[in-house]
């Protein structure tokens, strides 16, 4: 079972799915057996669901009509 | 030459997000068209080269990234790495989060989404210097792996990681001054000191 300085070590690399299937079960049981961590790891997803989701931006209308007309232009 | 229509129908529908990415590294909606025109002009140009079957999205990403850096970086002259403070992992969840989420039984999660305004959040983002804030936007915005990053930015993995460690952690730096300046959270830094996000729910 992992600690609390371990599984926040990995914090990124868990959230980011990019652990091996072994670790990730490691993490996770520690979180499922630690609400501290549970809640910090609760709040990076959420805080990522957040940058992602107010980082949109509408694309002109403009800009796709122009980028199309290049294209058809090129042949 | 390419394919036009196997082009437009694949390539057409991404540019939102490339459109999104292009705002946040340029900081300017006029540069930031040029930037998406110029990219789709190459991609176009080059897709006989993309194989089909691989990843468009990551391929029109790394031309949309040259183009950035040959065209804006020249301009900048930006240092190539710049320095950040060390700043901690849940720098943001131990002043705003931490104590209110452990007191009530509700994850501080239902709130997240209201705390920052668009506007602050992409004012976070597009003040991270611009290896950082590259690779936070490839990964938190765009999804996309460690592999993928490294293969878009032309870096080694390790590289992509400490940059994604120092860019989130200085993000959330950043929207935790907007917390402040808008008196969701206490000038002191303290994070053993209560936040007071919300002085007027009592509970």
């Amino acid at each position: 079972m992992a600690d609390c300085d371990e599984a926040l070590h990995e914090l990124y690399q868990y959230l980011d799915g990019e652990l091996t299937e072994e670790r990730r079960e490691v993490i996770t049981s520690h979180l499922n057996a630690c609400g501290e961590c549970f809640e910090a790891f609760d709040f990076q997803t959420e805080l990522r669901q957040v940058v992602a989701h107010k980082c949109r931006d509408e694309v002109p209308e403009a800009l796709k009509a122009r980028v199309a007309d290049l294209i058809e232009h090129e042949g | 030459m390419a394919d036009q229509a196997t082009f437009a129908e694949q390539a057409m529908p991404l540019m939102g997000s490339l459109y999104s990415a292009a705002l946040r590294m340029t900081r300017n909606p006029a540069d930031a068209e040029d930037l998406v025109q110029e990219t789709y002009l190459k991609a176009y140009r080059g897709f006989g080269g993309f194989t089909q079957g691989t990843n468009l999205k990551a391929w029109l990403y790394r031309i949309l990234t040259n183009t950035y850096i040959n065209i804006y970086r020249a301009k900048q002259r930006r240092p190539d790495e710049t320095a950040l403070d060390e700043v901690e992992d849940l720098y943001l969840y131990r002043r705003l989060g931490g104590l209110e989420a452990a007191q009530v039984s509700r994850s501080a999660e239902d709130e997240l989404m209201d705390w920052f305004t668009e506007d602050e959040v992409k004012g976070a983002v597009e003040d991270l210097p611009e290896q950082f804030r590259m690779a936070v936007l490839l990964a938190d915005v765009e999804g996309f792996s460690y592999k993928e990053i490294a293969e878009i930015l032309d870096i080694p993995i390790g590289t992509v990681m400490s940059r994604l460690h120092r860019g989130r952690s200085r993000l959330q730096k950043s929207l935790f001054d907007f917390a402040k300046q808008r008196g969701l959270a206490d000038e002191d830094d303290d994070p053993d000191a209560p936040p007071r996000r919300q002085p007027q729910r009592a509970r």
